[in-house]
């Protein structure tokens, strides 16, 4: 019969129209801003850099490699080494990230910085609302807008964040017994603060 | 001057009307037009209105892929794949992976292989839903089939966020297995969402599959023959509506298709129609092998140790990937030189080639009938252009 086919369609509309009142499943649009839903823990938009301890300056973990400026995809993070050394939240002097920089609009949250960063310094953000009406200054990053703490880090994605504590407490435990055997031999005149850079990082992987 | 007589100025006239009515027209459809899936331009001539030639124009969302893959790492062009077809992003990581998996010798983990089916059948999943409702919205269905559509599509993408971080750009496989393992309790929402789908496919089918108006929009409308199929290099859903048996999944079994039961849906006459119908028979195969996989998932490694993410250098020599992506044929072809950066890499994108035969359909259509046939080759700009 013609429009047997068209009638049977109708009762599918109809069906999915009422049942959005009774069920959940066929009503799955959220009111926002108002109503948000809940961020997944691998959610990742943009990176921030970690610190550790109260003072975001000296507990940087970034040391200025520039790794992750050479593995980004579209170039979007601009460092400028320091010339000197400072101490950073472990008590190793290094060095530190003079200028760290990072193109809100250019950057397109691959999150490859995150993967061959060694030092487990920059990690990928969950704040997703980061329009701005100034297209030059508000959205070119520096470091101080960038850096956040490690409890924001542990807030966002606590699983990761657990497992990257539990491997940097490793390494400053080994760290720290190595400083101790130089100590108590005394042969080697370095003081616990000439460790090399890099030698207490493993590979992320 | 010569006087003309009344009589003779009257034919004079009517020749100039018919020569009016005969005349062709020109008119370009797009670039802006949803119709088009994306910035592309069919320029159309016209017979009244019926077609007859068209010429596709391209490139006006060329963003260079294949130049900056070339200079910048492997594992940077990466996150670049997932913008090719970005609908089906984690295919395109899968092609893209597999051919430097082939070109270094890599092993996968058995655990990632599943993984990798399991992401990629998803994406097949939501490829073609919303294909299907695009392709009702263009016929003129308004809204709500592509709503439907887009509303298992969003279930399927929050798999992927809470998988990769991401909707769409995923950025998820890696050389040798895949970034993170899966999280928590997502196996088990996983097999919540296959088990429910099935009761959209056949409210899709309530909904669309005897629609009059629909078949009378659909059959026997654009019938792209087989031999011309063939001859074209068409791949995917498309080169299977016209009854060619042909799928990279059950030819090359590349990852672990050899271990899944499945059939392979073949159309018969190659028309609008046939090319709707196997969209939907081919998601109700990618749940059989979703099921199967779910099941048979083993615990273990997600990548191989030997690969190095960092400093990434195959040996030299070159190799052709491919896998069957939503859209057809999706294949990587690298030519690496022993340096960190491939020499030549190129993509043979389905979404271009699949178009070539545009014209073949639509000639002698109307330019209605023109948009739904455009609409059934599924394309994505991002591919087609690269």
């Amino acid at each position: 019969m013609l429009g047997e086919g068209i009638a049977k369609g109708l009762v599918e509309t109809a069906r999915n129209f009422f049942g959005s009142y009774f069920t959940k499943d066929r009503l799955t649009t959220v009111q926002y801003p108002e109503e948000r839903l809940p961020q997944f823990e691998a959610a990742r938009n943009f990176p921030f850099l970690v610190y550790d301890g109260g003072d975001w300056q000296a507990g940087l973990r970034c040391v200025g490699c520039q790794i992750c400026e050479k593995e980004c995809p579209p170039k979007c993070i601009y460092i400028e080494k320091s010339k000197d050394k400072k101490p950073d939240a472990v008590g190793k002097l290094q060095f530190y990230p003079a200028v760290f920089n990072i193109d809100v609009s250019v950057c397109m949250s691959c999150q490859i910085c995150v993967e061959v960063c060694p030092f487990e310094a920059i990690k990928m953000d969950t704040e997703f609302e980061l329009s701005t009406d100034d297209r030059f200054g508000g959205l070119l990053w520096d470091k101080a807008q960038l850096a956040k703490s490690n409890e924001h880090y542990r807030k966002i994605h606590p699983t990761e964040a657990a497992e990257v504590d539990a491997r940097l407490a490793e390494e400053k435990a080994k760290v720290d017994a190595k400083v101790k055997a130089a100590a108590e031999n005394k042969t080697t005149p370095t003081s616990p603060g000439a460790v090399q850079p890099g030698s207490g990082a493993s590979s992320t992987q | 001057m010569e006087m003309i007589a009344p009589e003779d100025q009257r034919t004079a006239q009517s020749a100039a009307t018919a020569k009016s009515e005969d005349a062709l027209l020109d008119i370009s459809l797009g670039p802006h037009h949803p119709s088009t899936h994306g910035v592309f331009r069919m320029d159309v001539v016209l017979d009244g209105e019926r077609v007859v030639k068209l010429k596709p124009v391209f490139g006006y969302l060329h963003r260079n892929h294949e130049k900056i893959a070339e200079s910048v790492s492997y594992l940077a062009s990466m996150p670049y794949t997932d913008r090719l077809d970005y609908m089906c992003s984690l295919t395109n990581n899968w092609a893209y992976a597999l051919t430097v998996e082939k070109l270094a010798g890599i092993q996968v983990p058995e655990r990632a292989e599943y993984i990798r089916v399991i992401t990629a059948e998803l994406t097949r999943l939501q490829n073609h839903a919303s294909t299907i409702g695009f392709l009702m919205q263009e016929m003129g269905a308004s809204g709500t089939p592509l709503m439907y559509a887009f509303r298992e599509r969003e279930i399927i993408l929050d798999l992927f966020e809470s998988l990769t971080g991401s909707r769409m750009m995923s950025n998820y496989m890696r050389f040798g297995g895949c970034r993170v393992d899966l999280p928590y309790g997502w196996l088990k929402q996983t097999e919540k969402v296959v088990a429910e789908f099935p009761r959209f496919l056949d409210e899709f089918e309530r909904l669309l599959s005897s629609n009059e108006i629909l078949l009378a929009r659909t059959q026997g409308v654009g019938v792209l023959s087989k031999k011309l199929a063939i001859q074209g290099g068409i791949t995917g859903p498309m080169l299977r509506a016209s009854g060619v048996n042909y799928d990279i999944r059950k030819v090359d079994k590349y990852g672990i298709y050899d271990r899944f039961d499945f059939r392979v849906p073949i159309g018969e006459h190659g028309d609008v129609y046939d090319r709707f119908m196997i969209r939907l028979l081919e998601m109700r195969e990618s749940l059989k092998i979703l099921t199967q996989a779910l099941r048979d998932i083993t615990a273990g490694p997600i990548m191989d140790t030997k690969t190095k993410i960092r400093g990434f250098r195959p040996k030299a020599g070159e190799a052709y990937g491919r896998i069957e992506s939503p859209k057809g044929e999706l294949g990587f072809f690298l030519i690496s030189d022993g340096s960190p950066q491939p020499y030549r890499y190129r993509v043979r994108p389905p979404s271009l080639i699949n178009l070539t035969v545009l014209e073949d359909m639509c000639l002698g259509a109307s330019v209605a009938d023109t948009v739904v046939i455009f609409g059934t080759v599924d394309i994505v700009l991002g591919e087609v252009d690269r």
